[in-house]
Formats: C-alpha cells, sequence, structure tokens
C-alpha cells in the first residue's frame, strides 16, 4: 500500500506518523536513522508481523516540522514517540540506529506502553560515545523547515551515551516487563552502550526478522 | 518596558542597539537592586534571547549567566555594584526563561550555544565571564570549546562535584531518574494546557521560598515582580511551564571537572559550603582542588549559601572585583 500520513501534535510541533501496512493489533513501531526519515512502504523485514505498521519522523526529520534553534537530545525526543504512544497506545518499536536508542530509552520510561523493543542498525547508533567528545560549540543560521535540520544532525551525534546510562533503562524494562525477553538485540555494530545492552543477562540477540517475529 | 533588537558591528565592543529602561510602577524596591540601565534582544538562531545592560556602555565588559530556573533579574543588585566600579555588566536570559522566547527543545548544549551567540552579539574580543550555578557549569564547558572568548573568567558554585552525593546509591539514583523521566513525559504530553499557576507577589515569594530558603523574602517579593508578569488571575512567573529541576540525561559531574581541568585563562572560583541549602551543587573544597586551573583560584564559604551574590553581595561583588583587578 502507499502509506498514509497523519500528523500528531507534540506541544506546538507536527509530527508525521506514518501508516506503511493496515492491520488489527497492537501495532508495530518503526524509528528511523540519524537524518533519515521513515521508509515509503513496508520493509521486507516486517513481513512476518500482522498488526498495523506505522512509522514516525522524528522532530526535524522528514515531514515532521523543523523547531526554531535546535535544542535536540534523545531525552527530548522520547516525548515524539510518547506522542504516539499516548494516540495508539501500547507498540512493539524496531528502533534502526539513532532510533534504537531512543526506543530503549522510551521502552524504560513508558514500560506499560512499550511491548518490546527490537534495537537494530542504523545512522546514529554510536551517538557521541560513552564519554562527551571534544567540545564543539557553533551557532548555525535558522535552518527553516529543511529536513534534516541541522541542528537535529550536530546535536544528536554528539550525545554522550554512557554504557550504566544504558542499562539503568534496561533495568526499568525488565523490572516492570511481563514478556520474558522485552529487550532484542539484532544490531551487529556495537557501540559500547549496545555492547553493555547485549551482554545483559535479561538481553538476548536474535536476527531482524526472527525479533520482530517474537513479539508478534 | 520598551526593547530593541542588536545588531551586530564591526566594533571591538559591540554597542548593541538598547533601549533605555523606562521607570516601571510595578516593580517593588529592594535595598540595592536597580532595573538595568539599557535592555534588549538578540538572536540565536531564529529565537529571541532578553537581555540587559548596567553600567557604562563604554566601560569592559562582564557577561553574566544565570543559574537554572533564574533569569537576569536575579542580578538586579550584584550586577550595579559590579558596573558601579566600571564595568558593563551584560546578562541575558536563558531561552524559556525570563523574557526570552520559549523553545519547543531545552538541553545543556543548546543553552550553551545560547551563550556563544550572545557573547558574539557583545563583543568580538575576549571579555570577563561569570556564571552561577548551571550557568557557571554550562560556561565552562563552552570556554573548553572556545577559550578564546574569555579573558578571564569566575565561577560562582557552578563547580559539580562527582563525589557530592555520596550517600545516593545505584537503586535510589535509578528510581530518581525514572520518576523524574515519567514525571518529565507527562508534563510534555500536557504541553498546551500547562500554564503557570497564578497568585499574588506574596504566595509567589512564598512558593519560590523552598528553592531558596535562605533569601528574604523582601528579596523573593521583589523577584516576582521583575521574573513574573501580571495577568487577570494574578502574577505567573514567566518560566516556561514545561521545564522542571533535573532532566539532564546522563550528565556527570566528572565531565564538568575536566573542562575545568583544560581552562586556559585566568580563573575565580567559589564554592558555597553550606549543604544543605536544596539549589546548591554541594562540592568541596578537597573536590575541586584537583582539577583546578594553573594559577586558579578557589574559595571556599561554609557559611554562605549557594546563591553567593545575592545573600553576601558586597562581600562577593568585592572579592570578584579584586580578582578583576588585574584584568580590566
Amino acid at each position: 500500500m502507499t502509506r498514509r500520513t497523519e500528523f500528531l501534535l507534540n506541544g506546538s510541533l507536527r509530527l508525521a506518523l506514518h501508516t506503511l501496512a493496515e492491520g488489527e493489533g497492537r501495532p508495530l513501531l518503526l524509528l528511523h536513522g540519524l537524518g533519515e526519515q521513515s521508509p515509503r512502504t513496508r520493509p521486507a523485514w516486517t513481513n512476518a508481523w500482522n498488526g498495523p505498521v506505522l512509522a514516525l519522523d522524528f522532530t526535524g526529520h522528514g515531514e515532521s516540522e523543523v523547531p526554531v534553534s535546535g535544542g535536540y537530545t534523545p531525552e527530548g525526543l522520547m516525548s515524539d514517540v510518547d506522542a504516539v504512544l499516548a494516540d495508539r497506545g501500547p507498540v512493539t518499536i524496531v528502533g534502526r540506529g539513532f532510533g534504537a536508542w531512543v526506543g530503549l530509552l522510551v521502552a524504560g520510561a513508558r514500560t506499560s506502553l512499550v511491548h518490546g523493543v527490537v534495537l537494530f542498525d542504523g545512522s546514529g547508533i554510536v551517538g557521541g560515545g560513552p564519554q562527551p567528545p571534544t567540545p564543539y560549540v557553533n551557532v548555525l543560521p535558522a535552518s527553516g523547515s529543511v529536513t534534516p535540520d541541522p541542528y537535529a544532525l550536530l546535536e544528536l551525534s554528539r550525545d554522550p551515551r554512557p554504557p550504566d546510562y544504558a542499562l539503568d533503562y534496561v533495568r526499568f524494562v525488565l523490572e516492570d516487563s511481563d514478556i520474558e525477553h522485552p529487550i532484542v538485540v539484532s544490531a551487529r555494530i556495537r557501540p559500547d552502550w549496545l555492547a553493555a545492552v547485549a551482554a545483559d543477562i535479561g538481553v538476548i540477540e536474535l536476527p531482524l526478522e526472527q525479533a520482530i517475529e517474537s513479539f508478534a | 518596558m520598551k526593547s530593541t533588537a542588536i545588531g551586530n558591528t564591526d566594533r571591538r565592543w559591540r554597542r548593541p542597539r538598547l533601549a533605555n529602561v523606562p521607570e516601571t510602577d510595578q516593580t517593588r524596591e529592594f535595598p540595592g537592586a536597580k532595573a538595568p540601565d539599557r535592555t534588549g534582544s538578540i538572536d540565536s538562531s531564529g529565537l529571541r534571547l532578553a537581555l540587559n545592560e548596567w553600567g557604562d556602555p563604554d566601560a569592559p565588559v562582564i557577561a553574566m549567566v544565570h543559574g537554572g530556573f533564574d533569569f537576569s533579574r536575579t542580578f538586579d543588585v550584584f550586577a550595579p555594584m559590579i558596573a558601579e566600579a566600571g564595568w558593563r555588566v551584560v546578562a541575558w536570559d536563558a531561552r524559556g526563561h525570563g523574557d526570552s522566547d520559549h523553545a519547543h527543545l531545552y538541553g545543556w548544549a543548546a543553552d550553551v550555544r545560547d551563550h556563544l551567540a550572545a557573547i558574539q552579539s557583545i563583543s568580538s574580543e575576549p571579555i570577563v565571564l561569570l556564571g552561577h550555578s548551571k550557568g557557571g557549569g554550562q560556561l565552562l564547558d563552552l570556554l573548553d570549546g572556545r577559550p578564546s572568548l574569555a579573558r578571564a573568567f569566575v565561577n560562582l558554585d557552578g563547580l559539580p562535584s562527582q563525589f557530592s552525593s555520596p550517600d545516593v546509591n545505584d537503586r535510589e539514583r535509578r528510581r530518581m531518574r525514572r520518576a523524574d523521566l515519567a514525571s518529565g513525559l507527562d508534563r510534555r504530553r500536557r504541553r498546551a494546557e500547562l500554564t503557570r499557576r497564578p497568585d499574588t507577589i506574596e504566595g509567589l515569594a512564598e512558593r519560590r521560598q523552598p528553592m531558596n530558603p535562605r533569601l528574604s523574602r523582601e528579596w523573593l517579593e521583589y523577584l516576582v515582580t521583575v521574573g513574573a508578569r501580571h495577568d487577570d488571575e494574578g502574577w505567573r512567573w514567566k518560566i516556561d511551564p514545561v521545564l522542571h529541576l533535573g532532566g539532564f540525561g546522563p550528565w556527570r559531574p566528572g565531565w564538568s571537572l575536566d573542562h575545568l581541568a583544560a581552562l586556559e585563562m585566568p580563573f575565580l572560583g567559589v564554592l558555597s559550603g553550606v549543604q544543605d541549602d536544596p539549589m546548591g551543587w554541594k562540592s568541596r573544597r578537597g573536590d575541586i582542588e584537583p582539577f583546578l586551573p594553573p594559577g586558579g583560584q578557589l574559595e571556599f564559604y561554609d557559611e554562605i549559601g549557594h546563591f553567593l551574590h545575592i545573600e553576601q553581595t558586597r562581600f562577593i561583588a568585592d572579592l570578584v572585583l579584586k580578582f578583576l583587578e588585574p584584568h580590566r
């Protein structure tokens, strides 16, 4: 099917939520990587999912609005996903790259509304590394409505991701979830935060399609 | 209050087009408090930041950066004292604070970048920078990346210590983070309907008192009249209601100390030793000293609270002025 797009409000900003496949039951929500946007059509690796397949454009990406003067943080963009949870109820998340990082965070923050999360390769999976990178502060021209917002690319490629911080979110998920393995790592690229997550005793590793099938 | 946008010029000391501040009958009196001599705004990638100035516009510049949940008018007593000693004092409101625009997104890095935009609008030459609390911590980050901005740096109780919360175990820290996350997301869900609760001047001052228990009620009531706005229902703080304390993400105090050790310019750090001041950073001399830059000066006062420059204004102003004397 051709994707169907609707817009949700996060504060005063419009977020584009695309429906890539119709269906009954709990939706599968795709979160794209840094600088990317949602796919035009349903990816083949979601074929095992019988319910609706949704895809969200993060703030400053794709068809979502661009805020004035940046301020992007992964924690701030959790509210993008939370806007979908508020509108659609529980979902299962597949996050690519940066979307994997936000997917893990929001799974930990909204344990009752995220029914499993799959962490997959994609742009922005490393972030700024386990410690802040060398300071780089620069003022960019106002970006208007162009996506991806240059501030998103700048700020979300430099956010530090300490492994123990990631493991806090793993603990939040594991303490609350009624699923045996609510976090599945399918990514092959393993920055420090993801290596720590994958090594946690409560987390399993599966190929992407099997991971999605495990939550179907 | 009339204000004018600031334009960059090529002068060494940039001379923004600022408006004189008219007297207002809404401001309460407070001993030594003085409204800014000039007010205006600067642009940070499309976001308007309100800016205030005290003192001779031709004097050497010292820029002051306020802390979290404060605003530039909290310098209304301290700044005039520095200005009277021959300085042009410039201070701006952080995004979402005071008279600056509310933003869609907030973050430490964005604040740091806003400070850069403000400083670049003020001067093309190195100036003196002073930051209190979170403002001081953010200037540490900025100056590690942009050391040429400052010819001297004063940090007022904005030096976080990795040893300052030894009584918080991992489990408790996780519980606090989790509660903070949930409340932050809930607040953003309700963002469209969030407003600051209206009250009387006395009522707003009373509600702020738990954050500032060592500051007088007279001062807090004065702050209401310069940090809140009045409408049909009463006074409301101007700060964006979506903002809340905490929410620093994975930020670690040790990261700021790395920035401190990297500083090159003359440095004065002033620490409050009061351990039960709720907004205080609770760093001790021994936590910070190993990270002082070469030649750096560190002062520690165990009888003065986190808002040193408000609680003991004359004493702290004299300390700062003495430090700055060789750097005029």
